[in-house]
């Protein structure tokens, strides 16, 4: 138990550590992060389909 | 007299900078011989049978390719001493960090499965069992690691990436035609007109020569090897070799399937080996090793890749220079991974054909991310200072990765809609 809450705390400790991005947000930082979660979006969809599709043709 | 002198003055040079490439070497030309792995190597196989010497053209044309995303590596890595999975973790925030961070497991313990199947199909060739391939492979990889000191280990890599070179003999047993090779292989043009499955090729090619854990592993390898600013140049020419390596290694592997296999549908490195073995003994043998080879150093890289990435964003002491006591973690995420992607091979009747797509659709996932932050970190002067990227590395950088994304991304479409473009 004790293993879990340490490993958990870690976790919250990382993300507070790198809460914020350190790279300067410019226009063209933010296109690009923007861009990869349209593309990220797009091909998980796609994958969620084809997973679909395999499971209902069995 | 003073011609012989100045003759003398030349090659002392010459061999001090020999010695001082031998000391430098290591993480470029490991990484990319190790991209040659039991999937690369079905992949050039599978290349050469299909459209005999008609490709090499393009794969001499993924040494620049090769070269540009690798060399940004080692810039990010010697001037920031930090892994690629701190990077983005520091740079881009928790939520990307931590989307690098697990994609990257699943991609590498996936490719480890296949390592694992390249290798147990190379030494069944040979009458070795897989449960016994699987243990003196783990056991091997221990020994490895082990000794507490990253010079050992990168130096038994190199060993293991000379092995590598057992394709150019291969080769050379076939008796290819010369002429064939250069009036057929270096002209470009596509055999056969350019249709779905010609494309597939090259994008299969392409992924096997740029994938996600190369980044990762050859950023946190420069930092645990210590490298400086000042050895960016040598980081550089490693690369620069590695790059060559790497693809004349796939060029002879062409030219072997090419010389004696075409017209032969392969499915795997291993089938091309017994098919070898039927026509010369000796060079489905070196396709036989070289698989296993090829496997070994893949698993050795991968599993590693995934460690340091770990270790990194855990704070956990990470490096090959520790023992096992000062870094329980770092290691036994190193075991587990190794030990449970063997274990996969071992069930029986596991879904290893699917497995092997898998990784390649989820890769495609990695890739562009991982690429599109590396360029993004090389852009930022505040940390990267003098070593920034310029005008044209930004241009011949952008323009890779662009068309890197694009053709994984389609590579990665066609592998779960294989009708899609026939």
């Amino acid at each position: 138990m004790n293993a879990y809450r340490n490993f958990f705390s870690k976790i919250t400790e990382i993300n507070a550590r790198y809460g914020k991005s350190r790279i300067e947000m410019s226009g063209a930082v933010r296109f690009s992060l923007m861009a990869l979660r349209v593309y990220l979006i797009a091909l998980v969809a796609l994958m969620i389909y084809k997973f679909v599709q395999i499971a209902v043709q069995g | 007299m003073n011609f012989f002198a100045r003759l003398y003055y030349r090659h002392r040079k010459l061999w001090k900078a020999v010695r001082l490439y031998l000391v430098i070497a290591g993480p470029g030309i490991v990484v990319m011989v190790a991209d040659n792995d039991a999937g690369g190597i079905t992949t050039y196989a599978a290349t050469g049978a299909k459209y005999g010497y008609h490709l090499i053209w393009f794969l001499l044309l993924l040494i620049p390719v090769a070269y540009y995303v690798q060399e940004m590596t080692v810039r990010l890595g010697a001037v920031t001493k930090r892994g690629h999975a701190e990077a983005i973790f520091d740079g881009f925030g928790a939520f990307w960090g931590w989307f690098s961070l697990l994609d990257l497991m699943l991609v590498d313990w996936l490719t480890l499965v296949t390592e694992f199947v390249g290798m147990t199909a190379a030494l069944s060739i040979f009458g070795v069992p897989p449960w016994l391939t699987v243990a003196a492979v783990i056991v091997l990889m221990a020994i490895i690691v082990l000794h507490g000191r990253y010079w050992t280990f990168e130096k038994l890599s190199l060993l293991f990436c000379a092995l590598n070179l057992i394709y150019i003999p291969g080769a050379f047993l076939v008796h290819p035609s010369v002429r064939d090779i250069l009036r057929q292989g270096l002209i470009p043009n596509f055999a056969g007109g350019f249709n779905g499955q010609m494309f597939f090729f090259l994008m299969a090619n392409i992924g096997t020569t740029i994938a996600p854990w190369m980044l990762f592993f050859q950023q946190s390898a420069v930092v645990d090897k210590g490298m400086l600013e000042k050895d960016i140049p040598w980081g550089r020419f490693d690369t620069l070799l590695g790059s060559f390596v790497t693809v004349i290694v796939a060029v002879f592997i062409v030219v072997v399937t090419g010389t004696v296999l075409h017209g032969v549908d392969i499915d795997s490195a291993a089938q091309a080996a017994q098919e070898l073995m039927k026509t010369d003994r000796y060079v489905g043998t070196f396709l036989a090793i070289g698989l296993f080879d090829a496997g070994l150093l893949g698993a050795i890289c991968i599993s590693l890749a995934s460690s340091w990435a770990f270790g990194e964003i855990f704070g956990w002491a990470h490096s090959l220079n520790t023992k096992i006591r000062q870094a329980p973690w770092f290691y036994a995420t190193y075991f587990f991974t190794l030990v449970t992607a063997g274990l996969v091979v071992l069930i029986p009747h596991a879904p290893l054909v699917l497995i092997t797509l898998f990784v390649q659709v989820i890769a495609v996932t990695l890739l562009p991310a991982a690429l599109v932050f590396l360029i993004l970190l090389l852009n930022d002067r505040a940390t990267m200072g003098a070593y920034c990227n310029t005008v044209t590395q930004n241009v011949i950088g952008g323009f890779i990765v662009t068309a890197i994304v694009v053709l994984s991304t389609l590579y990665g479409i066609t592998v779960m809609f294989p009708n899609l473009f026939t």
